[in-house]
């Protein structure tokens, strides 16, 4: 007996529902961003579950480019903790709180 | 033909001269100021005399002149024009409103000569005299009411003229207060007529009111009260019980002011208002005898203040007052043409006194109080001359004017078709006060020794250009009074014929009847015609003639032979001598009863609670509001990255559960 | 209990379990390897789907080069236990419950769905056939060329970016 889909869609939404729950939970910037890829993750397993449901390549195509654009995202969000960490001497999110009224 | 078909002449000619003197007068010369002021009223008063000719001419049918110059307000069913008329009591008015209007503008060349404002006052005064000419020349109310309101304002303006000085000031916010509270009578006597006779217009509400029957006296029929509304607007206009109390107050003006306004002209507007409305007031015995009650009551109390009271204007003021109710006791009795020559005959003596007033003031350098002054006769003789000869003219001696029109008030009081026994004993009385106090004026003023300092002033008559004009109206004091005098001196009693035709106008039928059956001949609404021998009886031993000799001596006794008999008086009647001289607490009553409460009300109600708290904590709390709602929606951007995440993670899970359900529902 | 399944469970509790360990750990670095571990067993589960290539890449790109710079920024920058502050009381009490709802209702929304009962019904079922690599270029610089042209311009952009970030710092 093959894994139903949905099995894999659940699994996709615990994820992602974890990846939210990190999201706001922590304080760290850098566990922010990884909760951030956690999100992304989940998201492609359910882009891959679907592809090969409707056995079509775009939905791998799609991940592709979301793998890619996560890449890139990480690189320069990354750079910009860097930023923040070494001006401000804190990871805390809750440090950087310039949009203040 | 000319001035007839050109009525608005008269009028504009004043209006002219106060907006050139109040515009650009600041910064002329005296001279320039006075061609304009006393130019524009002299042209008035050549139109007038002009106006008379021409009138003259005229057939009984054309009487009223009547011209419509273009229509003022028009709504629904409500019409008033700009529209003069003329007749012959209209002429009387304007022959007083100008000629008395020119003397004292000549006169005021000479007493406003030190003081600054010069232009502006005689813009006031131009601007004054234009309004009394629409008054006496409006052919309906509301127009009059135009009038009435202008002088009310321009006499404020003048009042106040000498604007930095408190009392001044005040005096002119009391004048105008006061007589609002009439006004407002006036304007709902107003709009009483208009809804009875559909108009405003003279002609058409005499018309109107023409087939009415006299109305009955258990009740107040609709002439009744209109007529009561628009007598409220003349008692405060013209200072009667119980809104006199501006008048005294108002001597804070200048003096010219004072004779011009206070005497001879806007204070006589609500007699001429009566006599307007005779054929109303004729069918309102009620109404007329209202009038006449506040007349005689006034001239009795106003007189009785006028006894003690020690500035020399502020006698003079209650002897307007108290010569204004007279004025209406004889309307109130009938009487018209008889209030219309006392009014006249006022204007000449109480004009002419209020100039020598001020001709004494300034003799003595400002000095008001007659306790102060003293045998100024010999040093300031032509200001003692024409003074006397006013005080014998409103004393009522016989010869002089007042004397023919006081007494034809009184006749009409105690033997008119109306007549009244109390009424006319009260008259009687007040005349005699009248005489006292008038000649303890002047033997106050001009007999004994000087009671000034003699060392620091130096008396001094006035300048010829305020000599003059006391002379002109002391002539007319005298000779004034002979255009009425009864056949017994040969006189042809002109005045009286000549305003017959007004008050013989919209007669109502039972009174005339009335009239005819008590004096046996042609008789009119304007008076009566008595036959000669009475008269001549009248004349020499009348009551009246009594009581101005006994005043005479009385004023005589008391302040030349034996002052002390003043003070050993004064000290029995104790409490009856502070009650007249506190002017009867009338002001201070005044001042507990209404002034005080409405200043609470003002202060505590409207200004506290309803402006600071309710309606400024509206708009406050509004702007108060935003500033919290503000302050708490701001809060959300706290630059706190957890909590926008919180905030895209409800926004999610919303969407999902809209996605949800539309799904699910699809 | 076919083999597929059994793979499918154990690399999925594995997964849940790194999440949670992400969340739970104290260290950064611990959350770091926790989200390795979930890379690694989502790429189990590709290859369970056929999709070798985007195994492969998920290895490669995800967790060997994007998780091993997150390592090295957490080293470098030496961040420490996480400090409990309260700042956010909203974070703490309307955020996290609100996460467990929106998990449960994807997943309530998954399971239930139609897409999911037709897939179960066979439409779908894993089958043998991998998708190949060939196929996947062949749409990936065929149709989807324009996208894949604008990717390529998008990592040079980034790369610039951190430079540019990076040199700033010093």
């Amino acid at each position: 007996m093959s894994v139903p889909i949905s099995y894999y869609l659940v699994l996709s939404a615990i994820l992602f529902g974890l990846g939210v729950i990190a999201f706001v939970f922590k304080r760290n910037i850098i566990t922010i961003f990884m909760a951030i890829e956690l999100m992304l993750n989940a998201v492609n397993l359910a882009f891959v579950a679907f592809a090969h449901a409707w056995n079509q390549l775009d939905g791998l195509v799609f991940v592709f480019f979301v793998i890619v654009v996560a890449a890139a995202e990480a690189a320069v969000g990354l750079a910009i903790v860097i930023t923040i960490a070494q001006n401000r001497r804190s990871l805390n999110v809750e440090d950087v709180n310039l949009l203040k009224f | 033909m000319f001035i007839l078909n050109h009525l608005w002449i008269i009028l504009a000619l004043p209006l002219l001269g106060a907006a050139i003197n109040g515009l650009l007068g600041r910064h002329w010369p005296k001279w320039a100021v006075n061609t304009v002021g006393i130019g524009s009223v002299s042209l008035s008063f050549l139109g007038v005399a002009e106006l008379v000719r021409e009138f003259m001419r005229l057939n009984a049918a054309q009487v009223p002149w009547f011209v419509r110059y273009f229509n003022w307000i028009s709504v629904g069913s409500f019409s008033v024009d700009f529209a003069l008329q003329v007749d012959q009591l209209t002429l009387v008015m304007l022959f007083i409103v100008t000629f008395v209007s020119l003397l004292v503008h000549i006169y005021s060349t000479g007493y406003m000569a030190h003081e600054g404002g010069y232009a502006r006052f005689f813009s006031y005064l131009n601007l004054f005299v234009f309004f009394m000419l629409t008054l006496v020349m409006a052919a309906n109310l509301v127009l009059m009411f135009v009038g009435w309101e202008g002088v009310g304002l321009c006499s404020y303006l003048l009042i106040g003229f000498w604007f930095l000085k408190k009392t001044a000031t005040t005096a002119g916010n009391k004048a105008f207060i006061t007589t609002r509270l009439g006004d407002f009578g006036f304007t709902i006597g107003i709009l009483l007529a208009f809804w009875a006779f559909k108009s405003v217009d003279f002609g058409a509400i005499f018309n109107r009111v023409s087939p009415m029957p006299v109305e009955s006296t258990s009740g107040i029929g609709i002439l009744t009260a209109i007529c009561l509304l628009l007598f409220a607007g003349a008692v405060g206009k013209s200072a009667q019980l119980p809104l006199y109390v501006w008048l005294p107050d108002a001597m804070e003006g200048p003096t010219p002011v004072s004779a011009l306004i206070h005497a001879a002209t806007m204070v006589t507007a609500g007699v001429y208002m009566v006599a307007r409305m005779h054929p109303l007031y004729s069918r309102a015995p009620l109404a007329m005898f209202v009038v006449a009650l506040v007349g005689a009551l006034t001239a009795f109390y106003s007189a009785t203040i006028g006894i003690l009271q020690t500035d020399i204007k502020k006698v003079l003021a209650y002897s307007t007052v108290s010569q204004l109710g007279y004025m209406f006791l004889g309307c109130g009795m009938g009487a018209y043409a008889a209030g219309i020559f006392h009014l006249m005959t006022h204007a000449f003596f109480k004009g002419l006194l209020f100039l020598a007033a001020g001709s004494v003031i300034h003799a003595v350098g400002g000095e008001q109080d007659m306790r102060n002054m003293g045998g100024l006769r010999k040093k300031i003789p032509v200001t003692y001359w024409t003074m006397l000869l006013a005080t014998l003219a409103i004393a009522g001696i016989p010869g002089f004017s007042g004397f023919f029109s006081k007494d034809e008030i009184l006749e009409a009081a105690g033997a008119g078709p109306h007549k009244n026994l109390a009424l006319w004993l009260l008259g009687l009385i007040g005349a005699g006060i009248t005489s006292f106090y008038m000649f303890r004026l002047v033997f106050l003023t001009f007999f004994g020794k000087p009671r000034y300092n003699e060392k620091k002033v130096r008396v001094h008559e006035s300048p010829q250009n305020m000599l003059v004009p006391l002379i002109i109206l002391a002539i007319c004091s005298v000779i004034g009074g002979w255009v009425a005098a009864p056949h017994l001196v040969g006189g042809s009693d002109y005045f009286e014929s000549f305003v017959h035709p007004v008050f013989a106008s919209y007669e109502a039928q039972p009174v005339v009847a009335q009239q005819e059956s008590l004096a046996g001949g042609a008789s009119t609404e304007g008076g009566i015609q008595p036959n000669p021998e009475m008269e001549v009886l009248q004349a020499v031993t009348g009551p009246p003639v009594i009581a101005a000799v006994l005043g005479l001596l009385l004023a005589w006794w008391f302040c030349i032979r034996k002052p002390s008999a003043a003070t050993k008086a004064i000290r029995n009647l104790h409490g009856l001598y502070t009650l007249v001289y506190n002017k009867y607490y009338v002001d201070e009553l005044y001042a507990a009863l209404f002034i005080r409460p409405l200043l609470w009300i003002s202060t505590n109600v409207l200004w506290h609670t309803i402006d600071e708290k309710i309606i400024d904590g509206a708009v406050n709390g509004t702007a108060h509001i935003s500033r919290e709602m503000g302050g708490r929606l701001r809060e959300i951007q706290s630059g706190n990255a957890r909590t926008y995440a919180t905030w895209v993670v409800i926004g999610a899970v919303g969407f999902t559960v809209l996605l949800l359900g539309l799904w699910m529902v699809r | 209990m076919s083999l597929p399944l059994i793979v499918f469970f154990a690399c999925g509790v594995t997964a849940v379990l790194g999440a949670v360990l992400l969340i739970v750990a104290r260290e950064p670095i611990h959350s770091a390897l926790s989200l390795i571990l979930v890379m690694v067993s989502l790429a189990v589960l590709y290859l369970l789907l056929g999709a070798e290539f985007i195994a492969a890449v998920q290895i490669i790109v995800y967790a060997g080069a994007i998780m091993v710079l997150f390592v090295f920024v957490i080293m470098l920058l030496n961040a420490g236990v996480e400090e409990r502050t309260n700042l956010s009381k909203m974070a703490k009490y309307a955020g996290v419950p609100l996460g467990f709802f929106l998990l449960l209702e994807i997943a309530h929304w998954f399971w239930r769905s139609a897409v999911g009962a037709r897939i179960a019904n066979g439409s779908g079922t894993v089958n043998a056939s991998a998708v190949s690599t060939r196929d996947l270029s062949m749409q990936l610089f065929q149709q989807y060329l324009f996208p894949f042209e604008a990717t390529s311009i998008l990592i040079l952009i980034a790369i610039l970016g951190a430079v540019v970030l990076a040199k700033r710092g010093e």
